[in-house]
C-alpha cells in the first residue's frame, strides 16, 4: 500500500489540480486497516491526488476528512506541509469529493490524524525528495549538498536557490522515488507539527465566509422542509395541504416514502413543503394536517423503559471479559458494595442544524452537505434511489458541529428523493425541532455495578453490567447486544483487580440510536468512576490516591478479548504508566493534595482512557445553599501521544469539558408514547457561557508515541469528576444523569 | 414597500411582512454569514446589529425592519481587521466555526455599551449565545483583549 505516483501528465487531473505543474497521487489504503473495503479498493492504485505544485509555487493539498470543528482539515495537510517543506502561507486546501479511493471517510472515532499522520508524511516527504533530485539535476550539483526551507530548495555550499514552483515542471518528469530511499524529517526538523498553528479556515470564519452546508446553493434550487412522522416508521394515512398551499411562497407539497426497517440512513419519510424560501417552507409546515397509521414503536415511554433496562441490569448478561472468578470472591463474603447508574438519551443539537443540497438529473446525483460521511451519503443515496454510487457525486462543506450525527446522511438522500419528484436542485433544511426530535439518539443505559472489598478497601472483586439499546439496532432490526460499544471503555477496564468480569445485557432499541462524541465510554465511564469514587469513599480513602491504587502498577494490560484492530493493538497498548501520569498530572495541576472539599464546595476526579488517549479531569464545584451548581475550574491532563496542533487540542478539551457539562448538568431526551418530548434549547438546554465551566486548564504531556485521538477523549472523564465533587461538596451522591433531576438542597 | 439599510446599502422588500430578518438576509439578500440555529432567539447564531443593537434576526419581522439600519457580519469588516475580529482569531476562538459570527456580533455591540467588562458582565452579555463546540473561556479572553485593544 502507500503507493505513490507521479501523475502529473495524466489527463484525468480535474479543478485545482488540472492547475497543478507537479502532481503526487497515492493509494493511502492500508489495507488491513480498513476491513470494510472491497478488495479492489484496497489493492488497486486509484490517482488519488494529495499533492500538487503549481508553476507559481501554489501547493494545494487534498483535506479527505471532514471538518466539524476538531480541525484536521487544518491538521493533515500541516503534516504534509511540514514533511514538504512547504510555504504554509502559500498552500491551498481543497476538500475531497466523497469516493472510496480515499479510504476511510467517516470522519469519527476520533481517528483522522492517527489513521493519516504517516501517509501525510510519506506523501510530504516524497515530493520533497523529487523537488531536491530535480534542482540537483539542473544545477548538476550532488544531491547530498541540497537541502530545502520553506518552498525552496537551497545548495548551501554555493548559495544557490530554486523555488518549488521553478522545480516543479523538472520535478513532474521524475520517477517516484523507492518508500525507503525518502526519508521523513525527525522530530527536531519539524517546522509546523507540534507548533501552535491556526485552523485553516480561521479568517474566513471570523468574517462569516466560511462555507457550511446552510450556505450551499445551486442555481434555480427550490427550498423544502419535511414533516416527519412523530414515531419512528409511522406512514403516512392521508393528509390535506389546502391551508399549507395558501401560505404565501409555499409552491406544492411531496411525499417521501417511509423507510423499510432496518432504518439505517434513510429517510424517515413525510410530507415536504416546497417553497421559495426557509422560511414559507416552514410556515407551510404548520398548515398541513396529516393522519398517520400506527408504529409499533409507539409504545416506548421511556420512564418505563428505564425500569426494563435496570432489571435487566440485575441479571447475569453476556460476559465480554473475565479475569479471575468474580463469583468465587463474591461467595467468600466480605464487603460487598453495589450501586446502579443510569443515564438518558441524548441529543447532539450541533449548532448547525441537518441541511442539505441536492440535485438529481438523468439518473445522477450532485449533493453538497455538510456530512461527516461523504460515501455515506453516495451509499445512502444510491440505496434509496436505485442508482449506482459512482453516479453520485458528494461535496463536502464545512460541518457547523457534527458530534456523530452527521455521519448519519438521511438528510441528504430526503434532498435527492424530492430532487428527483421535482426536476430540480433542491435544499433541505431541517427545523431545531427537527434536529431534537428526529435524532439518532444516544442510547440511553442502565449499568449495574459491584464489589468485593478488603480490609484496606481495596476490591477483590469487581462485577459490571451495562445494558442499552445498541448502536447495531440502525443497521439490524434485531440487533439486542452491544458490539463496538464494548471497548469504548467497557472491556478493557484499566483497574489491576485479581477477580473482574464485565457484562453487557439485552435491549430493544424505538427511536433510532446513533453515537455521539465519545459513544458509550460517557455512561461507561460514568459508571466505573463513580462506583470507584463510592468505594474509596466507603474506604475512606483519597479519591486520587485510590484512584491510582485501581489503577495498580505500570503494566501494559493484556486485552485478550479485545476487539480493537489488530495493528492498533501493537502500536497503542493500554500503558498504565500513562494512565497513572495523567492521573498525577491532574492531581498536582490542581493542587489536589492541599484541597479540602465539604460545605458546598468539593473536588472530584476521574481518569479514562478512550480512542488511545489517555485523560484525568479534576473538576472543581461550588453549590450554593439553593443548590445551584458553578464549575470555577476544570484541569485535565492529557496524554494523546505526538501531538500536531496543540493549542487546538486544548480547544478541543476545552470544549469537552462544556460538552461534558451539559449531559452532566442539563441535557436530557425523554420520550412518550413514541414521541421526543423535547424540541429547542427552551426545554433541551446546553450550557451557556455562564453555567458552563468557568476555567478549563489543558495539560498535555509531551510524547513521542504514536498520534491519538483528540475530539472525543475529553468527554468521558467529565461526568464522574464532576458528580465525584458534587459528592465532596453536598454528601450527596448522585446515580443518574443530569444533575437537573435531583433536587441538592 | 420596506426600505431599510443592510450594510450601509439601500434595501426595498415586499414579500411577507412576517417573514423573519433572518431568512431574508440568508434567502433573499445572500448574507450567509448569519446563521440560524434555533429561530426562537434561544441560542444567538443569528445575531446581527438592528440600529447599532445586537438582535436575534430569526425573531425580528421584517415590518420591523422599516426604516432601520442593518449590519450583518458582512459589514463588520471583509478582510477581519475589526478589533473583535482580530482577537478572535489571535486567540484561536473558534472550532466550528457556525456560531461565532453570531458571537462576534454580540461582542461588538455588547463593547460599545460596556468597553471596560469584567468577567461576570462578559458572561451575562454573552449567554444568549450557545457554542455548542464550548468555546466559552476563549471568548471570554477575546472580549477581553478587543476591550484592550479598542480602549
Amino acid at each position: 500500500m502507500n503507493s505513490i505516483q507521479n501523475v502529473s501528465r495524466r489527463g484525468f487531473l480535474q479543478g485545482a489540480f488540472a492547475a497543478g505543474t507537479f502532481v503526487l497521487g497515492m493509494s493511502v489504503v492500508p489495507k488491513q486497516l480498513w476491513a470494510g473495503l472491497s478488495e479492489e479498493a484496497a489493492t488497486v492504485f486509484h490517482p488519488d491526488m494529495f499533492l500538487s505544485i503549481a508553476s507559481d509555487g501554489t501547493v494545494t493539498i487534498i483535506a479527505s476528512r471532514s471538518e466539524m470543528g476538531c480541525g484536521s482539515r487544518t491538521a493533515l495537510p500541516l503534516v504534509l506541509a511540514d514533511e514538504l517543506d512547504a510555504d504554509w502561507s502559500k498552500v491551498k486546501i481543497e476538500q475531497a469529493l466523497g469516493d472510496e479511493k480515499y479510504g476511510d471517510q467517516d470522519t469519527d472515532g476520533s481517528h483522522s490524524v492517527r489513521s493519516f499522520f504517516e501517509p501525510m508524511r510519506i506523501v510530504g516527504s516524497t515530493g520533497r525528495a523529487m523537488l531536491i533530485t530535480a534542482a540537483s539535476q539542473k544545477w548538476s550539483l550532488a544531491e547530498k549538498d541540497c537541502s530545502t526551507e520553506p518552498g525552496f530548495v537551497v545548495h548551501k555550499p554555493s548559495g544557490r536557490k530554486l523555488s518549488y514552483g521553478e522545480l516543479a515542471p523538472a520535478a513532474a518528469k521524475l520517477p517516484v522515488p523507492k518508500k525507503e530511499d525518502v526519508k521523513l524529517k525527525s522530530r527536531a526538523e519539524w517546522r509546523y507539527i507540534g507548533k501552535d498553528n491556526a485552523l485553516f479556515d480561521l479568517p474566513d470564519i471570523v468574517t462569516g465566509k466560511a462555507g457550511f452546508g446552510m450556505d450551499a446553493a445551486m442555481p434555480g434550487m427550490v427550498y423544502a422542509s419535511i414533516e416527519h412522522p412523530p414515531v419512528l416508521g409511522q406512514k403516512i394515512k392521508s393528509y390535506d395541504d389546502k391551508a399549507a398551499l395558501k401560505v404565501r411562497g409555499v409552491q406544492r407539497t411531496l411525499t417521501i416514502d417511509t423507510f423499510k426497517p432496518p432504518h439505517h440512513f434513510q429517510p424517515l419519510g413525510g410530507v415536504a413543503v416546497i417553497a421559495d424560501n426557509t422560511w414559507a417552507a416552514f410556515q407551510g409546515r404548520k398548515a398541513l394536517k396529516i393522519d398517520w397509521e400506527t408504529s409499533p414503536h409507539a409504545v416506548y415511554n421511556s420512564d418505563q423503559f428505564r425500569k426494563t433496562l435496570e432489571s435487566t441490569s440485575r441479571q447475569p448478561g453476556k460476559v465480554v471479559r473475565n479475569v479471575g472468578d468474580v463469583d468465587a470472591a463474591f461467595a467468600k463474603g466480605g464487603k460487598i458494595i453495589a450501586a446502579e447508574y443510569y443515564t438518558p438519551h441524548l441529543a447532539h443539537a450541533s449548532m448547525e442544524p441537518p441541511v442539505a443540497v441536492a440535485e438529481y438529473h438523468d439518473g445522477k446525483v450532485v449533493a453538497w452537505a455538510p456530512t461527516q460521511n461523504p460515501q455515506g451519503v453516495q451509499e445512502t443515496i444510491a440505496s434509496v434511489l436505485g442508482i449506482k454510487k459512482e453516479d453520485v457525486t458528494c461535496h463536502v462543506t464545512l460541518l457547523g458541529g457534527g458530534f456523530g450525527r452527521k455521519s448519519k446522511p438521511d438528510q441528504v438522500a430526503e434532498a435527492a428523493v424530492l430532487s428527483k419528484q421535482l426536476g430540480k436542485p433542491v435544499k433541505v433544511v431541517w427545523k431545531r425541532e427537527d434536529d431534537i426530535q428526529f435524532d439518532f439518539f444516544h442510547s440511553t443505559a442502565a449499568m449495574y455495578m459491584k464489589a468485593a472489598v478488603g480490609a484496606d478497601g481495596n476490591p477483590t472483586a469487581w462485577l459490571q453490567r451495562t445494558v442499552y439499546p445498541p448502536i447495531a439496532s440502525t443497521f439490524d432490526v434485531n440487533a439486542k447486544y452491544a458490539l463496538s460499544e464494548m471497548s469504548l471503555g467497557w472491556n478493557n477496564l484499566p483497574f489491576d483487580i485479581p477477580n473482574h468480569r464485565a457484562e453487557n445485557g439485552p435491549a430493544d432499541a424505538h427511536v433510532r440510536i446513533g453515537w455521539l462524541r465519545s459513544v458509550a465510554n460517557v455512561y461507561h465511564s460514568f459508571a466505573i468512576h463513580s462506583f470507584a469514587d463510592e468505594l474509596a469513599n466507603a474506604a475512606h480513602r483519597d479519591s486520587a490516591e485510590y484512584l491510582l491504587s485501581l489503577i495498580g502498577p505500570a503494566r501494559i494490560v493484556p486485552l485478550e478479548a479485545r476487539p480493537d484492530r489488530s495493528d492498533e493493538q501493537a502500536l497503542y497498548p493500554l500503558d498504565t504508566a500513562r494512565l497513572r501520569r495523567v492521573v498525577e498530572i491532574a492531581a498536582e495541576q490542581s493542587s489536589w493534595a492541599k484541597r479540602r472539599s465539604g460545605k458546598g464546595h468539593g473536588f472530584g476526579i476521574a481518569a479514562h482512557r478512550s480512542f488511545l488517549t489517555y485523560v484525568a479531569t479534576v473538576v472543581e464545584v461550588e453549590v450554593d445553599g439553593d443548590g445551584r451548581v458553578k464549575i470555577p475550574n476544570v484541569w485535565t491532563a492529557v496524554d494523546a501521544g505526538t501531538v500536531v496542533a496543540p493549542d487546538n487540542v486544548r480547544n478541543q478539551f476545552e470544549g469537552a469539558a462544556n460538552f461534558g457539562a451539559s449531559l452532566a448538568l442539563m441535557s436530557e431526551i425523554t420520550v412518550s408514547n413514541g414521541v421526543v418530548n423535547q424540541s429547542n434549547f427552551n426545554d433541551y438546554p446546553l450550557v451557556r457561557m455562564d453555567s458552563g465551566p468557568k476555567h478549563t486548564g489543558v495539560y498535555i504531556v509531551e510524547s513521542d508515541a504514536p498520534p491519538a485521538g483528540v475530539g472525543e477523549p475529553g468527554v468521558p472523564p467529565f461526568a464522574p469528576a464532576f458528580y465525584n465533587a458534587i459528592h465532596a461538596a453536598t454528601g450527596k451522591r448522585i446515580r443518574e444523569m443530569p444533575l437537573s433531576n435531583t433536587k441538592l438542597v | 414597500m420596506i426600505r431599510f439599510k443592510v450594510n450601509g446599502t439601500e434595501k426595498t422588500y415586499d414579500g411577507d411582512p412576517d417573514m423573519p430578518l433572518l431568512w431574508y438576509l440568508r434567502d433573499v439578500a445572500g448574507f450567509t454569514g448569519t446563521k440560524f440555529g434555533c429561530g426562537m432567539a434561544l441560542c444567538g447564531a443569528c445575531t446581527v446589529h438592528q440600529n447599532g443593537e445586537a438582535v436575534r434576526s430569526c425573531s425580528v419581522a421584517m415590518k420591523d425592519v422599516n426604516a432601520t439600519l442593518i449590519t450583518t457580519i458582512e459589514g463588520v469588516s471583509a478582510a477581519g481587521m475589526h478589533p473583535v475580529q482580530k482577537a478572535w482569531m489571535e486567540i484561536k476562538v473558534p472550532q466550528c466555526g457556525y456560531c461565532q459570527t453570531g458571537q462576534i456580533m454580540q461582542a461588538i455591540a455588547f463593547l460599545k455599551q460596556t468597553p471596560h467588562p469584567t468577567d461576570s458582565q462578559i458572561d451575562e452579555a454573552m449567554a444568549g449565545n450557545i457554542c455548542r463546540c464550548g468555546t466559552y473561556q476563549r471568548i471570554r479572553a477575546a472580549i477581553h483583549k478587543a476591550a484592550k485593544e479598542m480602549a
